[in-house]
């Protein structure tokens, strides 16, 4: 029974839809072609276009030539790599007793982890215990303040209590303290929620900003999303690069921008599918009240 | 009266309940232990800086510390409420916050409303992937975004208007266009993410329901009206209850990097005046006080805001 009208409906639907989701695609495209114009082609047309008719990869040479974005992509890198790990170290520790009727205070602990949702000493007082701590300017500073998100600890606890108990109490019988239950039983049946939790846990760390301009001045440790938003915010490049600039000057400003921008963009868009395999599922355990 | 009584027996198993609690605290040993990191972080980075919100109550000095700074009582919060900024930032960041509850949460559920019509599955799912993946990408990399597209000079809507003989526009520092700048990009940022939680609640509706309702004669709208909208009303509210719980937060991440010199009167929220008063100005008891103001009231909105959530039929948080 689909009416005339039903159907042009329908239609409206898929025209939005399609529209909507070219106009999520459209920037990023547009980054891209920005990030491999050649200038000539930028001077020919008075500004950018949509669709050049040369490119060059100029730009990516030159940003990897200096020392200033690899640098600041090695610091991105360690703290993505060991934070995540570190992260889910200390989430599983804390969720997997939590996740356990028996565990003693239980529910006091919980309260006083979920309390830490509602109301917080805010943005001062955090970067005051850093540098009481002697973290202020050491690359720590960039991802101890946040070991543990209180989001990913429910989802991990959640997870936990949805294992079933009968294997972990064969394991208990068998012999199997607190500890070897967790890494021989629990951790190996808890591949795909550590997939999820370290996702974005690693997302992230990777976007990581202000951390990198509260708790730390010095450049060398500055990571990846600062050095970022510093070239977009300077007119001009080199001083920002720090390297000698007579190939800089063949090339727009924005160009090298564009090109960081896609740098920045890369890591993100090779962890999609990865990303969305795992996400949808952990964001619906999140959800489910702690 | 009716206490004593109660209390006489308690009394006596005292002893035997502290044996047994310690008992069970020793057969739980390695998970206490387990805990130890996990604990410490939540005592020192979230437990000592609440405690740190004493430095509100002083003229707080750096060198000096919580122990040897003056007291100076109420002085801080009245410096706040005098300051000329006060009402500005109040008013940037309530007017913020409410723009974001209605030009994201209801684009969310147009989102997933508009999903959910879809027959065709594979249309649904190359919508849905592609549309929930900015939500990944960091406030500075949207903000690249914004630039290669609005720069003065070289952006592509710029350079565009500029060709047609428009005029030169410089939508980043003009005043008129800060918040829909905030708006649009968190829009584009989020909504495909946003979408998901009612699409679960979507799913989540009994078929027979609209079985039964195409069996009554019910339309494509009445369907939506009687059955999808209910559908998904607890999940809006709970959402809203959030919202409005934050409300004095209007979005520190993407604000602080949007923002600039020239927009302060539309742009400058209470989290970007914290931060300068006490990052860049080092007047920490002053940004302290002003973030001690704005937990108490989020708290308070939060509590009253799951109350009224009950009070009007729905489920509140907890």
């Amino acid at each position: 029974m689909v009416t005339k009208s039903d159907r042009l409906v329908d239609a409206l639907i898929y025209i939005v839809l399609a529209l909507f989701a070219l106009s999520t695609l459209f920037p990023l495209y547009f980054v891209f072609v920005m990030s491999v114009t050649p200038y000539t082609e930028v001077l020919r047309n008075g500004g950018f276009v949509l669709w050049p008719s040369s490119f060059t990869f100029q730009a990516y040479k030159e940003i990897f030539a200096s020392s200033r974005i690899p640098d600041a992509l090695q610091i991105t890198v360690f703290i993505t790599v060991v934070g995540t790990f570190l992260n889910l170290l200390v989430t599983s520790l804390l969720a997997y007793p939590l996740s356990k009727k028996s565990t003693p205070w239980r529910n006091g602990i919980l309260l006083a982890i979920v309390f830490t949702l509602l109301f917080n000493g805010g943005l001062i007082p955090t970067y005051l215990v850093v540098r009481e701590l002697g973290l202020y300017n050491t690359i720590w500073a960039l991802f101890v303040p946040g070991m543990v998100s209180t989001f990913n600890f429910l989802i991990m606890k959640t997870y936990f209590e949805s294992l079933p108990q009968e294997v972990e109490e064969a394991a208990r019988v068998d012999g199997c303290g607190d500890i070897a239950t967790l890494v021989r039983i629990v951790l190996p049946l808890s591949a795909p929620i550590m997939a999820t939790v370290g996702l974005f846990y690693g997302i992230g760390h990777w976007n990581e900003y202000f951390k990198g301009i509260m708790y730390v001045t010095e450049r060398n440790l500055a990571p990846i999303q600062v050095v970022l938003r510093n070239m977009i915010q300077t007119p001009s490049i080199s001083q920002e690069l720090a390297v000698n600039s007579t190939n800089l000057a063949m090339l727009p400003p924005e160009t090298i921008k564009m090109a960081t921008v896609a740098v920045a963009i890369l890591p993100i868009v090779l962890v999609y599918p990865f990303l969305q395999k795992y996400f949808i599922k952990g964001v619906m355990i999140g959800a489910v009240k702690g | 009266m009716n206490k004593t009584i109660v209390s006489e027996p308690m009394n006596t198993a005292k002893p035997m309940e502290y044996r047994k609690s310690l008992r069970r605290l020793y057969r739980s040993k390695w998970m206490m232990i387990m805990m130890i990191p996990g604990l410490l972080y939540y005592l020192l980075f979230h437990y000592v800086p609440m405690a740190g919100i004493l430095i509100a109550f002083q003229d707080y000095n750096l060198l000096k510390g919580i122990g040897g700074s003056p007291w100076v009582g109420l002085d801080n919060f009245r410096i706040i409420f005098q300051s000329p900024d006060f009402p500005l930032i109040m008013k940037n960041t309530l007017v913020i916050s409410v723009y974001r509850i209605v030009f994201n949460m209801l684009p969310d559920v147009m989102l997933a409303l508009m999903l959910n019509e879809i027959r065709s599955q594979w249309f649904k799912r190359v919508v849905q992937t592609i549309t929930y993946g900015p939500h990944f990408l960091s406030w500075i990399i949207v903000y690249g975004i914004v630039f290669s597209l609005f720069a003065p000079g070289s952006g592509l809507f710029t350079t565009f208007v500029r060709d047609m003989g428009w005029g030169e526009l410089n939508l980043l520092t003009d005043a008129d266009y800060f918040r829909p700048l905030l708006i649009g990009s968190d829009l584009w940022k989020n909504v495909g993410f946003g979408a998901i939680i009612y699409l679960a609640a979507l799913a989540g509706i009994n078929q027979e329901l609209y079985e039964a309702a195409v069996v009554d004669g019910a339309g494509r709208w009445r369907q939506m009206w009687h059955i999808t909208l209910p559908g998904i009303r607890s999940v809006f509210v709970l959402l809203l209850i959030l919202r409005l719980g934050s409300i004095l937060d209007a979005g520190f991440d993407q604000v602080y990097i949007f923002l600039n010199a020239r927009v302060y009167d539309v742009g400058d929220i209470i989290d970007t005046w914290v931060f300068r008063q006490g990052l860049e100005q080092l007047n920490f008891s002053i940004a302290a006080a002003t973030g001690v103001f704005k937990s108490v009231i989020g708290l308070v909105f939060i509590l009253s805001a799951n109350k009224l959530a009950k009070k009007v039929g729905g489920s509140g948080i907890w």
